[in-house]
């Protein structure tokens, strides 16, 4: 078995006086695409944030490649290679694309080139001088993910990279992220839509109530449907 | 037309591009510190105050002339402003923009008490670089060239600023962190040492400006006091936080404020905060501020 790239135990965090999440586990794999899966609300956003050190306080045990980052600032744990595409996309209005796409520091060797980002999403190349916000959903969302991809980190969190968008573009994310994955990434994907998931991932968690409650492997998806749709609540 | 001389017309113009200078300068570094910090720096006046004392130190106790002093003082300020963020500033981060407010005020008056304590109210003359004396007379007026020379300092300064803010990648990155810090910093960038940065950079252009007019005006306590109640009346115009925005209104301000006192000398002190008045009925976010 690969060694664990993320290993977390026990993570609490809150915002402000709210308990968001109560001790949540999970681990991933170098080189693998894990979901996490639940109900709106379940904390799987703020798990992702958490991971990235933007929630505070934060208790527990976040390791990246056997590293504790539980005390480190969220610029000192990006820096180890963790990059995070935010479920908002967080596409700046004030910079223009290239500045954009610019805009995450190198953190590591081995990032993507500009020219491959742009072989992995055409569309971003045409649009280099537009203001970021005035992209279509779509293309925000591929700038939102081209960019950590140049940084050099290794661990990609995605959080929810297909909501609302049209089936197309779903497919060319979907696409895209298979490629990362054959590229060696290892990703986190935070997903509603189970029918993308599955097309991608090699495990599902569960999350209910700011906890993981579960954990599926693909292979096994089909036999667990009831279970999982009872616990999206679909 | 109004019968005014063409001299006088000239003469308050050019007053008028004078404290279009110093308020550009003034609310450009508002405007920076605003943009990241979310903290009306009421520090500012007091801050530009400071400046216009280093250089005059300098010069008494150091030796050292204005030219030196443009750079040091800026430099000693912008360290000191650095300090203030990083042990008083940063501590109030995340709580209402009102703490960081009466801090910079508090600043603000112990820092004015403690010099009319130590100098009086009246204040130093501060003697202007000989290389900068003189003046040249033109058909219609006379134009001193020091005041040609800070209208220049203070473009170029202004339009630096603005071009690093707008061209650059650290200027990217400060936009970007004024708009979403949080997201900044998770994809890891200091996010804590860029504000310090900031703070001491918008600190410094105060400085600076506090050299420029030390030879015109004199070295005194309370010169930043009066000033930057201008100064806010043109950021609220311009709009918080935005740089250009600051530079446009801080010297059409000063002209049109310039122009008042030749056709209506009686609203010249006014002018100012009547446009503020009508500016914040018409457009509450400011000329160049992104409407909520």
């Amino acid at each position: 078995m690969a060694e664990n790239l993320l290993s977390v135990k026990g993570l609490n965090a809150w915002y402000g006086e709210s308990h968001v999440l109560h001790g949540v586990d999970l681990e991933v794999r170098k080189g693998e695409l894990v979901t996490v899966v639940g109900r709106n609300g379940a904390g799987k956003t703020t798990t992702m944030k958490s991971i990235m050190g933007m929630v505070r306080p934060r208790q527990g045990s976040v390791k990246f490649e056997g590293k504790e980052t539980i005390a480190l600032p969220s610029y000192r744990i990006a820096r180890l290679g963790i990059a995070l595409c935010p479920e908002e996309r967080g596409i700046f209005a004030s910079l223009d694309v290239a500045e954009n796409l610019a805009l995450p520091p190198k953190v590591r060797e081995g990032g993507l080139t500009n020219a491959q980002v742009f072989e992995l999403f055409p569309n971003l190349k045409e649009r280099l001088r537009s203001q970021g916000t005035k992209l279509s959903g779509g293309e925000q969302q591929m700038l939102a993910i081209g960019r950590i991809l140049r940084t050099g980190a290794r661990l990609l969190l995605l959080d929810e990279p297909t909501e609302g968008l049209a089936p197309v573009i779903v497919q060319q994310i979907g696409n895209s992220i298979r490629r990362l994955k054959a590229e060696g990434f290892t990703i986190i994907l935070v997903e509603q839509n189970l029918r993308f998931a599955r097309t991608v991932a090699d495990r599902h968690y569960v999350m209910e109530g700011g906890r993981i409650v579960d954990q599926i492997d693909n292979a096994a998806l089909e036999l667990s449907m009831d279970k999982v749709n009872h616990y999206l609540g679909v | 037309m109004l019968a005014v001389p063409i001299q006088a017309l000239f003469g308050q113009l050019l007053i008028g591009l004078i404290n279009g200078s110093f308020y550009a300068l003034l609310s450009l570094g508002l405007a920076i510190i605003f943009g990241l910090l979310n903290v009306v720096n009421f520090a500012h006046g007091a801050l530009y105050m400071l400046g216009a004392f280093v250089a005059w130190f300098l010069a008494e106790k150091a030796g050292v002339g204005y030219w030196g002093a443009l750079i040091l003082a800026p430099l000693a300020v912008g360290l000191f402003g650095a300090v203030i963020e990083r042990l008083l500033l940063r501590r109030l981060a995340g709580l209402d923009p009102l703490y960081g407010l009466l801090l910079t005020f508090g600043i603000a008056l112990i820092l004015q008490g403690l010099f009319s304590n130590w100098f009086g109210s009246s204040g130093m003359p501060y003697e202007m670089p000989s290389a900068l004396q003189g003046g040249r007379a033109l058909p219609f007026m006379f134009l001193p060239n020091y005041r040609l020379w800070v209208i220049a300092v203070s473009l170029v300064v202004c339009l630096g600023t603005w071009a690093i803010t707008e061209r650059t990648r650290l200027g990217s990155w400060l936009r970007a962190a004024t708009e979403n810090a949080a997201l900044v910093s998770a994809f890891g960038i200091n996010v804590p040492r860029m504000i310090t940065i900031t703070y001491g950079l918008g600190v410094a252009l105060a400085a600076l400006a506090g050299v420029l007019a030390a030879p015109i005006y004199r070295v005194s306590p309370l010169m930043g006091a009066d000033l930057i109640i201008v100064v806010f009346a043109v950021v609220v115009i311009g709009g918080m936080g935005s740089i250009l925005g600051s530079i446009i209104t801080g010297f059409s301000l000063g002209i049109l404020e310039g122009l008042t006192k030749v056709f209506y000398p009686e609203a010249s002190n006014t002018v100012i905060f009547v446009v503020m008045a009508i500016v914040l009925l018409v457009r509450p976010a400011g000329l160049f501020g992104k409407q909520a």
